[in-house]
């Protein structure tokens, strides 16, 4: 197990990138922490699965380099790197039993049979794959394929990080939540470092311990899912975690405060002065509610998603979703919205610019 | 209740009327002239199963099908290693992908008779390029029409040039629709190339494999042609295969009844081999 560094890593699928659109991932500095769960979050083409295959050392990266405990290993290869990884769509050996599928990696390291045997029986049994040892693996279910998959990673003992692209879109949506627990307890069990790549958020937040939400090859938040949640620092992370994600309403900025549609909106703390660009109010629909006074606004549509209702409201063209536990008012019905100061922010450029109140101080 | 569309069979009738008629109608007029004597002016006396008696019996049968698997099984074991390892060695992706394909199949376009007349050519003694340097650069003795090694040795390598071809291309079909992913983990396993081949491409490739010999079998069990105008069965008896022997009864003896008999026969081992391998193959399959 190690501690995994991202130097100043950037890949491009073509032989001479020139501009910063011919590269898949553009500028990555990251610190991975020895035995951490992290997940890898972005929408498809964002470069995660990109950085996944350099980690592994499967791909080369064009520039950059790569520290195992602080170590170079940018030139090695997969095996003297000794990390595992799991695929999007199971890898079994068709031929071979479940336990030889399992023994499969210990054998190619010349390990004694009789430790093979030990090991193969304890993660079979993590897994609760025991019962199928002597079976061959081409007739399993996808879902206990993609368990001898991630047997196939677990199975060494020092593996630097286990990777996992991807791993439950082939699985039946019943047993992705348990797949996803067993892998939870799995790393409590291992305490290997993780990493898991996907796109999508419960998959994400269920698992880590600290999400790396990525677009367009870049990085644009690293944090625990709840930091995640309640201060995004870019309009991305708002709208892509959160069902419905963030509100963004186009906002104006003058002597130090934002304005709304000339009505002035009391944010979480004071604005970080510079830079030009779009200024928009970020607000997440859990914040908003409604009052006797505040915004005016007329209800376009109300959806009973089970746990709650969400209520789409509309000022002029730009409309505001809110997220209230009970008493949803009607369609078409006149509502004043309210913000939660503390979770109102702006964002410029798509990224963060207000400061906690603390921090102007 | 489930409607039923009886106008159905109209469509299927065409398919019916062509496959009677290259056939169905065919083969019962073989199993007619296989039971029956015949001299011509449409004479027919019943026979029995006495052809197909004879020509268990016959040596000359005997001699003829032994020739026959000799030869299929020469050219299988060539053709389906070498074609597997040219197919390993082939580029996956870039230009030259189509430059090795198109000149993969070049071989496999050129007509059965042309291929014979061609490696006639090229083996003469004298004047073929082959012929003339193993005789008079290498000094070996090099004679089709006398030596039945040799001529031998031609049908197999003309064999091989002629078919490797299909093997490769359908090798290479099986190689290139397996995923990335079980290369990439087996790299992460730690697999050796060879176990990389062991359990991952070969398993892929089986059923395109279980294919080619299957159309490698058949062809080479049916081979006419070829073998025909390059040595129209000779020296002596020594390349007088199957089917070459067929036609000489049938053609050259006029004996319709026994040529008959002998494709009866012929037919059902092609079927039978065919059968049993496709199905020991497949046995493991869900």
């Amino acid at each position: 197990m190690a501690k995994i560094t991202l130097s100043k890593l950037r890949h491009s699928y073509y032989p001479n990138p020139k501009g910063p659109e011919d590269f898949a991932l553009r500028d990555i500095d990251l610190d991975w922490r020895d035995g951490g769960a992290y997940a890898l979050l972005g929408p498809s083409g964002c470069g995660k699965s990109t950085l996944l295959n350099i980690i592994s050392g499967l791909l080369m990266p064009t520039e950059g380099r790569i520290l195992f405990d602080d170590k170079d290993v940018t030139a090695h290869s997969p095996v003297e790197r000794n990390i595992a990884q799991v695929f999007q769509f199971p890898v079994i050996y068709d031929t071979m039993t479940v336990y030889d599928n399992l023994a499969f990696p210990l054998r190619n390291r010349q390990m004694d049979e009789v430790m093979v045997k030990s090991r193969v029986h304890e993660i079979a049994e993590m897994l609760e794959v025991d019962d199928m040892l002597s079976k061959r693996a081409a007739g399993l279910s996808p879902d206990n394929k993609q368990k001898i998959s991630m047997g196939r990673g677990l199975v060494r003992k020092d593996v630097n990080v286990v990777m996992f692209d991807e791993p439950l879109t082939v699985i039946d949506p019943h047993l992705k939540w348990k797949l996803r627990s067993k892998l939870k307890e799995l790393h409590q069990k291992v305490r290997a470092t993780m990493i898991y790549v996907t796109h999508d958020q419960t998959e994400a937040l269920t698992f880590a311990d600290q999400v790396v939400v990525m677009q367009d090859g870049d990085i644009v938040q690293i944090g625990t899912p709840v930091e995640l949640f309640e201060r995004p620092t870019h309009t991305f992370v708002g709208h892509f975690i959160g069902s419905p994600g963030m509100n963004l309403l186009p906002c104006e900025i003058r002597g130090g405060g934002a304005y709304f549609n000339d009505a002035r909106i009391a944010l979480e703390g004071p604005l970080i002065s510079g830079g030009r660009g779009k200024n928009q109010v970020g607000i997440r629909p859990e914040f908003v509610s409604f009052g006797k006074k505040g915004l005016e606004a007329r209800v376009k549509k109300v959806a009973d998603v089970g746990r709650h209702y969400v209520v789409e409201a509309i000022i002029g063209d730009t409309s505001i979703n809110a997220i209230v536990e009970q008493d949803a008012p009607e369609q078409g019905e006149k509502v004043h919205l309210n913000f939660a100061q503390s979770h109102t922010r702006v964002y410029r450029d798509g990224w963060i610019a207000t400061q906690l109140p603390e921090a102007g101080r | 209740m489930k409607p039923s569309y009886q106008k159905a069979w109209f469509f299927v009738l065409p398919v019916l009327v062509l496959v009677a008629f290259n056939a169905l109608i065919p083969m019962m007029t073989v199993v007619n002239y296989s039971v029956q004597e015949t001299f011509g002016n449409n004479l027919f006396f019943w026979q029995g199963v006495d052809w197909f008696e004879k020509l268990l019996n016959s040596d000359r049968f005997h001699a003829a099908l032994g020739r026959q698997f000799l030869f299929t099984g020469i050219i299988l074991a060539i053709e389906i290693p070498l074609g597997v390892a040219i197919a390993l060695a082939m580029p996956r992706k870039g230009v030259w992908v189509s430059v090795c394909l198109v000149l993969m199949a070049l071989p496999m376009l050129i007509p059965w008779n042309v291929v014979g007349a061609m490696w006639n050519i090229f083996t003469l003694p004298d004047i073929g390029l082959l012929g003339y340097f193993l005789n008079h650069v290498l000094g070996v003795d090099y004679n089709m029409t006398q030596s039945p090694l040799a001529a031998w040795m031609t049908i197999v390598a003309m064999d091989v040039w002629h078919w490797t071809s299909l093997v490769v291309l359908l090798s290479y079909a099986g190689l290139v629709s397996i995923p990335d992913a079980y290369y990439q983990a087996a790299k992460i396993d730690g697999a050796s190339n060879w176990a990389v081949f062991r359990y991952i491409q070969l398993p892929k490739m089986k059923r395109v494999l279980t294919i080619a010999i299957l159309l490698r079998f058949m062809d080479s069990f049916n081979i006419y042609t070829e073998i025909f105008v390059l040595t129209g069965g000779g020296p002596g008896n020594s390349t007088t295969l199957l089917s070459i022997d067929l036609v000489k009864i049938a053609l050259g003896q006029f004996d319709l009844g026994p040529a008959a008999a002998m494709s009866l026969i012929y037919f059902a081992i092609t079927l039978l081999v065919s059968w049993l391998f496709y199905t020991l193959m497949m046995r493991n399959e869900t």
